[in-house]
């Protein structure tokens, strides 16, 4: 079978199509990124006054940094069990919600809505479940014993957090999963049906082969939220306090960047980060992939 | 006929910017709700009182929003004429040479007197070089007070504590009584920065960082911050002292619902707290140490300074000199003291608010101000430390530490003065 091309009079023209794209990826991304890793090299006043060039002592200095490896190891952490529980709740729910067949849109609407939260507002709200004066969830803790103290206790803040991270990134994976659960041909189900009595089991061996396109996309998705989009959750949550809190690696960037107006440490580190995203995500094309199949 | 029309328009035009022609000069600060629209009150006092200059005053969100905002304006050359920069951040915007216009050299230049002794003596030094001369001109300023839950003390039978020792004699009791008896919110400025000033014990070498960024070290390790923190954990563990977290709200709180007999926060909460509070208070001087040699010295400002910013045509500056002159000037510093509950800056403001009754009729509102007013130590004039949000946010993290105890005291300061000293060492780099 010939592919399909599209025709253009013009060679150009093609790039013509691409450039506003391009432009823009340009100046959002690549511009910042050349002038991140030119300032990371070089110690600056925060006015811009003057910059030392230091080589790669504001790495080396991030790398020996005790503090830094501690938010590494927790940055990882939370990766880790934010990927994990978003998408085996969302994928649960997703399976569930599939297999309504009364009152399906409404069970549907009610746990995408969440979706439309801006992730300050889901830290807020996060919060307001986690308060140490006011908080229900901590209400319900203190039946059970544990006297939760967000803020305060850095365990208790982490576990505040992921619950957090989690429940405002079910929605994204709920959806996803189930339309890809409703793009499963019917035959193909009854056959399965036919083959195979345990529901468990046809799910394993049937259904979720033929989910893998859409779970590889989401594992991906759900690893840079977490590593960067938890950002306005872990802002509200330690209210501009680090302090004895957890916090993450964009956190840190922010911090030293911004709040501490280290230019060049900031840079390194936003570097190191960009290397560690530009890894995970070659890391999970060529070892992860291989199991997905398209078709 | 209607280029009759269009002429006059053009003329009527040209006599209308004549009559505004108004030197526009703009104003970025970090303050939000009530104290927000007090600096639009006050730019509209400032724009209404002359026709030369027209002030814009633009809110950047917070102290740090608005220094970040501030820098990147100045690299990118489009610079307010005044940037407010809060305590933490001094050294950095002092240190960068060149950024700024110090005040009192502005303030020279357009013709004005300018007297360091009219301001009080814990406002006086903070944001001025080693040689005393005002770089930054003071504005909101603040000082850490000791609010007294006033049934709480009385249910108890004890008096307020002037001395940390006093405080060890009545706590029991206070806690007897049902009282969680002490909590505070910020422990970098209330038991560090300002434990330094009170007790007049020397925060860092080359005089506390004023004379030189190089070479700057912390001297946290001291054994006399040490028996302060000490004594924090021990109480904490007796169930004297309560801490629940580096946000000052979530301290404050106990004290407002009247759990708390005593709470340590800024002279500048004193407006808040009159509506929040559900308890009458009253407040004191922060104790200090009494088995502490020289202790009792007033405590420097906290709160922020306007800065000047350079780049700025003579004429701007000139409008940036009038502003100061009507910022300190008695009237409008016992407005401002008054609506904000920061302290008055200046001593002829405070003989005005005095001498209105203002004292008599709310105590409160004197004792942050009559603390700047005791008498100085060789200690108590403030500190310029380079990196200083970030050395913060270290203590911030080790005090937590102890207080869980995840670390021991003596472990906790030894780290802060590592880690600290290395980011003195980073920031004499970038200023060198």
């Amino acid at each position: 079978m010939a592919a399909k091309r599209v025709q253009f009079s013009s060679p150009f023209l093609p790039y013509l199509f691409l450039a506003p794209q391009l432009a823009i990826i340009f100046v959002f991304f690549y511009w910042p990124s050349i002038q991140a890793i030119q300032s990371s090299f070089y110690l600056e006043d925060p006015f811009g006054f003057g910059a030392t060039f230091v080589g790669m002592s504001n790495y080396t200095d991030v790398l020996k940094s005790s503090e830094y490896l501690g938010i590494a190891r927790f940055t990882a952490i939370f990766t880790a069990l934010v990927t994990f529980f978003a998408l085996s709740i969302g994928l649960l729910l997703a399976v569930k919600a599939d297999g309504v067949i009364r009152g399906n849109s409404a069970y549907k609407t009610l746990l995408i809505w969440v979706y439309a939260i801006a992730p300050p507002v889901a830290g807020l709200i996060g919060m307001m479940f986690f308060d140490q004066h006011i908080g229900p969830i901590v209400e319900l803790a203190r039946w059970f014993g544990w006297d939760i103290k967000v803020g305060l206790d850095y365990f208790d803040t982490a576990f505040a957090m992921i619950v957090v991270s989690v429940w405002k990134q079910i929605p994204y994976n709920f959806i996803f999963f189930l339309s890809g659960l409703q793009g499963i041909p019917v035959s193909v189900r009854e056959a399965a049906a036919i083959d195979c009595r345990s529901g468990l089991r046809r799910f394993w061996t049937v259904i979720l082969p033929l989910l893998a396109p859409t779970a590889f996309f989401l594992l991906i998705i759900n690893v840079t939220y977490a590593l960067f989009d938890t950002f306005g959750i872990i802002d509200v949550m330690v209210k501009d306090k680090a302090a004895n809190n957890p916090i993450t690696l964009v956190y840190k960037v922010y911090m030293d960047g911004f709040r501490g107006n280290d230019l060049g440490g900031s840079s390194a580190q936003s570097v190191i980060l960009m290397i560690i995203v530009f890894v995970l995500t070659v890391f999970q094309f060529r070892l992860i992939e291989r199991r997905v199949h398209y078709n | 006929m209607l280029k009759t029309i269009s002429l006059a328009a053009l003329a009527l035009a040209f006599s209308t910017t004549a009559s505004f022609a108004a030197t526009n000069i703009t104003w970025w600060h970090g303050m939000a709700g009530r104290n927000g629209e007090v600096i639009n009150e006050v730019a509209q006092k400032f724009n209404a009182s002359q026709s030369a200059c027209a002030l814009t005053p633009v809110s950047k969100g917070t102290y740090e929003e608005a220094l970040a905002s501030g820098i990147a304006a100045f690299r990118s050359g489009e610079q307010p004429n005044i940037l407010q920069v809060f305590d933490a951040g001094a050294a950095t915007i002092i240190n960068a040479k060149g950024a700024v216009i110090p005040a009192e050299d502005l303030i020279n230049k357009a013709g004005y007197n300018f007297d360091r002794n009219a301001f009080i003596d814990g406002v006086r030094y903070f944001y001025a070089d080693a040689e005393g001369k005002f770089v930054g001109m003071p504005f909101n300023s603040s000082a850490p007070i000791m609010y007294i839950n006033d049934e709480a003390l009385k249910k108890a039978g004890v008096e307020a504590p002037k001395t940390w020792e006093e405080f060890e004699a009545i706590a029991p009791k206070l806690k007897g009584a049902g009282f969680i008896p002490l909590v505070q919110s910020q422990l970098t400025w209330q038991f560090t920065e300002n434990f330094f000033s009170r007790n007049n014990v020397q925060f860092a070498t080359n005089n506390n960082g004023y004379d030189s960024v190089v070479d700057t070290k912390l001297n946290v390790t001291d054994p006399n911050l040490e028996m302060m923190f000490e004594k924090l954990k021990a109480w904490k563990d007796q169930g004297h002292f309560a801490f629940y977290g580096a946000g000052w709200n979530d301290n404050q709180k106990v004290f407002e619902e009247g759990k708390a007999a005593l709470w340590i926060g800024s002279s500048g909460s004193f407006g808040g707290l009159q509506k929040t509070a559900q308890m009458p208070f009253s407040a004191t001087f922060l104790p200090y140490w009494g088995s502490i040699k020289g202790a009792g010295t007033n405590s420097f400002i906290g709160g922020a300074a306007l800065f000047a910013m350079s780049g700025k045509s003579d004429e701007e500056n000139k409008c940036v000199a009038r502003f100061f002159q009507f910022l300190t000037s008695p009237e409008i510093q016992y407005f401002y003291h008054k609506s904000t509950g920061y302290v008055a800056i200046t001593k002829a403001a405070y003989e005005l608010a005095e001498k209105d009754g203002y004292y008599k009729e709310k105590p409160v509102a004197e004792v942050g101000i009559k603390q700047l007013l005791l008498p100085a130590g060789e200690w108590s004039k403030g500190y310029r430390l380079g990196f200083y949000p970030q050395i913060r946010e270290i203590m911030e993290r080790e005090y937590g530490r102890i207080f869980s105890g995840e670390t021991t005291v003596k472990d906790a300061l030894e780290t802060i003065e590592n880690e600290g000293n290395e980011l003195l060492a980073r920031f004499a780099k970038t200023a060198g």
